[in-house]
């Protein structure tokens, strides 16, 4: 099947039920999109499906095939999500940062539907998991985009 | 994959795997391009070299630092990066000896190796030991390079040393206005040798030790750049899953249905390994589905096997366990007669605390790749956060020398203690079975639910306290026996007779004048794989502790915070630090109190004085339809000295959160031998919409230098569970609070 990500079409050689997660990482080679937990609940693996922040892992391949992914790689392309990135550097978000691309993601997002959010809608969209505890400087970063 | 480039770039191109004594030759020749400063000092043989001594003497520079013909640096450093922001400290204190902008290094956790033993002798990531135990030896190699640099200049333009200044990368001849980059100079210098004597910068000089320094890897990792070990890859690479008997001590018996699973998509083989079977395949999806397709009949190990895990054990039953094993125990601290005190106390308070089986829970799954080379040496990718002790035993499942192990160490996806040997908790030596099994690289990752099974635990633990009142009602006298087993003994060893620091911490070595005190440990060998979990022993400890206080304040009718001001008169430093943060949060107010949404709240305070620093913690909280919702959090931290401010508050806010997460959420349960919780969703860790404020002082007191990235966590516990105290006028004793039920407030 056919996959477009990050604006290009990849032939895909696999079963339709193969999380989206899986074939980013391991058919195509790009690492930048986590794996955490496989069931949805912390977000690690969070792309942009027709810019909508989407669990790749849980996300069946078949589902999107012609859809627009958009994954971490190809994050600073996009006005939007240079300022996001450029903000989680201000704000020094990132630890571990294993949890990070999925929250640039999820940011991306939120910014890109609602350039100017309030902290309801800030804590709506900003919902993965960080073990490191970096919630307080994502939701800053979050905040200086909204108001730059 | 530009991330991987330089990983795995051909063998000619990494310095860092050259062998240890390695001449400058070999190095010029390898490092193509990288003028690599720094030649082996006369005499010293590395691998000899006794390294407690060797931290002393001169370092060897170039095992640690490559300057580059564009005057960058490579910085090999003996600390993995965790997220603690130990690359960029180490890159602070190198620049700001060798004078050169900490953005100009790259950091790598270095290789095995003599050089590299910086913590005590030994080396490993852990403890909060880093930036304190290598804070001289990092200066000294930043300052002997700048050394050689500038006699290097000197040659060149030929004028005295003395006539020599440096400014960030290059050096600067006054009179003539000429100047040199670093880049320049490197080839020279490396045909210098280390000088015996260097001076190091005077404190006040200081430009960058002590500054918020940006983290080097902020945007590699905003990017999706940066590259752990479950993102390694290597050429004709396969990829494994296993599935682990439910029970640590079952091994795999018959395959029902074993046909059916080589036939599934991608498969390449099935393996039996011990306590558990695995299945490699071209993807990793592909070897997970097969390998959980399996069924598999699991049979009872042989009667007497190490570390068996008994069928009938739960978390419930463990807790009977160590509430009904007597003392006294193994005396960790005495002071005075607290026996005697308590007799002739005018009021005594007793109480048992306990704290759950907790996981690591960091978000990288662990993974391991291993390559087998032709020439007989094997190579390991692995999150670790000590590479010599994972050679030895990497060594010891390969079946071949140390030497021929060669451990690279990626940054880790968050650790928190999670990557220390533990057996059986480890995939390396899968990872090295497989790939020789196949033939092969092998990539294999544990799923989360493989984790949460093979996880090394933070113990359960149980205190007994009594304290002893005087007819002041201030505490005279305090008992505590500390009861379980601590994971320091269990993987460092075991000395008859001496109580487990990693089981006591924090309920001894308290600051306070309680003038007559008994602490022991009572062992109690625990059944489940046990580690060491961000701050230890510290991380239920300070909670037992401190939650007792209030509760012995209480029965006195004292002001927590006024009781703990008081007994601690006497010590200049902790009393700074309790009215930091008592100033911090604008006052102390215990409460309860309304706030100005209308909701009840009240505050409680604690103190810890954990891995060489001292902190002092206040949290304010509400109950909202019977769960505790903690609004702020205020901390004061005195590291003695610090290097980079802004890592260290956080630091401190990666504390509070995993601090907070435990007190409120977090309880591994087990239940007929097995882990009953195998993901989040079961396990569930802080989520954003429970994060409080957190608002941070450091105290600089001027004391020798603590640790940074644990301390911040101990005092959340109890600082929460005293407000929570206040509130409700309910005890906590026990964690987490989600087990607790609180009424409307
Ligand atoms: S890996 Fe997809 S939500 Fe955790
Ligand atoms: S930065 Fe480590 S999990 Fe978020």
């Amino acid at each position: 099947m056919d996959v477009i990500i990050n604006g290009k079409t990849h032939q895909v050689q696999t079963e339709d039920d193969t999380p989206l997660l899986w074939v980013i990482r391991d058919e195509l080679g790009m690492t930048g999109t986590k794996y955490g937990c496989g069931i949805a609940q912390c977000g690690a693996c969070t792309v942009l499906i027709d810019g909508q922040a989407t669990r790749s892992c849980v996300t069946p391949v078949g589902s999107v095939a012609g859809q627009a992914i958009t994954t971490i790689e190809a994050v600073t392309d996009d006005a939007v999500g240079r300022r996001v990135v450029d903000a989680w550097v201000a704000n020094q978000v990132p630890q571990c940062g294993y949890c990070q691309s999925g929250q640039v993601l999820a940011a991306t997002a939120l910014l890109k539907q609602n350039s100017k959010p309030n902290e309801q809608d800030i804590a709506a969209a900003m919902v993965n998991l960080c073990r490191c505890g970096t919630y307080n400087a994502i939701a800053a970063a979050v905040r200086q985009v909204a108001q730059g | 994959m530009n991330s991987m480039t330089h990983e795995f770039a051909p063998a000619g191109e990494l310095p860092e795997d050259r062998p240890v004594n390695l001449s400058r030759r070999d190095v010029l020749g390898a490092a193509l391009g990288a003028l690599v400063l720094g030649v082996a000092l006369p005499g010293a043989d590395a691998k000899a070299q006794n390294t407690a001594a060797a931290a002393k003497s001169a370092p060897r520079v170039s095992a640690f630092l490559e300057i580059r013909t564009d005057s960058t640096a490579l910085l090999r450093s003996p600390f993995v990066e965790g997220g603690q922001g130990v690359a960029t400290a180490m890159a602070q204190i190198v620049g700001e000896e060798l004078d050169m902008d900490p953005a100009r290094f790259t950091v790598e956790c270095a290789p095995p190796g003599a050089d590299y033993q910086v913590v005590g002798g030994r080396r490993f990531t852990g403890g909060s030991f880093s930036v304190r135990s290598s804070y001289d030896t990092m200066r000294r190699v930043g300052a002997s390079a700048r050394q050689m640099l500038l006699q290097a200049a000197a040659s060149r333009l030929k004028v005295p040393v003395a006539s020599l200044t440096t400014e960030p990368g290059r050096v600067r001849h006054a009179a003539t206005g000429r100047t040199l980059d670093y880049g320049a100079l490197a080839a020279d210098a490396a045909a210098l040798s280390v000088p015996e004597n260097v001076t190091l910068r005077a404190d006040k000089d200081f430009r960058w030790i002590g500054k918020p320094v940006a983290r080097l890897d902020a945007r590699d990792k905003s990017t999706g750049k940066a590259a752990y070990a479950i993102d390694m890859q290597v050429d004709g690479m396969l990829r494994a899953a296993v599935q682990h008997a439910p029970r640590l001590d079952l091994e795999p018996g018959a395959f029902a249905n074993e046909a059916e699973v080589k036939a599934m998509p991608g498969v390449h083989s099935i393996h039996r390994l011990p306590g558990a079977v695995a299945v490699v395949a071209d993807r990793w999806w592909h070897a997970r589905r097969a390998v959980e397709t399996l069924q598999v009949t699991w049979t009872d190990a042989a009667p007497g096997t190490r570390r068996a895990m008994p069928s009938d054990f739960s978390s419930e039953g463990r807790k009977a366990q160590l509430a009904a094993a007597p003392g006294p125990g193994i005396a960790a601290e005495t002071v005075g007669d607290a026996a005697a005190t308590l007799k002739g106390a005018a009021k005594i308070v007793t109480a048992t605390y306990d704290a759950p089986y907790l996981a690591h829970g960091q978000l990288e799954p662990p993974s391991a790749l291993a390559r087998w080379n032709e020439d007989g040496t094997l190579d390991l990718w692995v999150p670790n956060q000590a590479p010599e002790m994972f050679q030895t035993l990497a060594a010891k499942a390969a079946g071949i020398p140390p030497e021929k192990v060669k451990i690279h160490s990626p940054m880790l996806g968050g650790f928190f203690g999670r990557h220390f040997i533990y057996e059986t908790a480890n995939p390396f030596p899968q990872a090295i079975q497989l790939s020789r099994a196949v033939g092969r690289p092998v990539k294999l990752i544990w799923s989360r639910e493989e984790e949460f099974l093979r996880d090394a635990l933070r113990p359960m633990g149980f205190v007994r306290f009594r304290a002893g009142l005087d007819a002041n009602g201030l505490p005279v006298a305090l008992e505590a026996e500390a009861v379980g087993e601590g994971p320091r003994d269990r993987w460092f060893g075991r000395k008859p007779d001496a109580a487990d620091g990693s089981a006591v911490e924090g309920i001894s070595g308290k600051p306070y004048a309680i003038n007559n005190r008994r602490v022991a440990h009572v062992l109690v060998d625990d059944p489940a794989i046990i580690g060491f979990w961000r701050s230890v022993g510290h991380s239920m400890n300070d909670f037992f502790y401190e939650t007792f206080f209030d509760e012995v304040a209480d029965a006195g009718q004292q002001d927590p915070y006024d009781l703990r001001l008081r007994l601690l008169a006497d010590k200049p430093r902790h009393k700074t630090l309790l009215q930091a943060v008592g100033e911090l949060s604008g006052g102390w107010k215990r409460g309860p109190f309304t706030a100005p949404d209308g909701s009840k709240r009240a505050r409680g305070v604690a103190m810890a004085s954990p891995f060489g620093s001292e902190v002092a913690t206040i949290a304010e909280v509400s109950l909202r339809g019977g769960a505790v919702t903690v609004h702020d959090v205020w901390v004061a931290i005195d590291p003695g000295r610090i290097v980079n401010p802004g890592i260290i508050e956080a630091q401190v806010n990666s504390a509070v959160a995993l601090g907070l997460s435990s007190a409120l959420l977090e309880e591994v349960v087990y239940a007929k031998g097995v882990p009953q919780a195998r993901n989040f969703d079961g396990y569930p860790i802080l989520p954003p919409d429970r994060m409080p404020r957190v608002h941070v002082r450091i105290v600089e007191s001027g004391a020798p230098m603590g640790g940074i990235g644990e301390p911040g966590l101990p005092g959340v516990p109890p600082a929460v569970a005293n407000a929570v105290a206040a509130l409700t006028g309910q005890r906590i004793r026990s964690l987490p609070l989600s087990k607790m039920k609180f009424g409307a407030s």
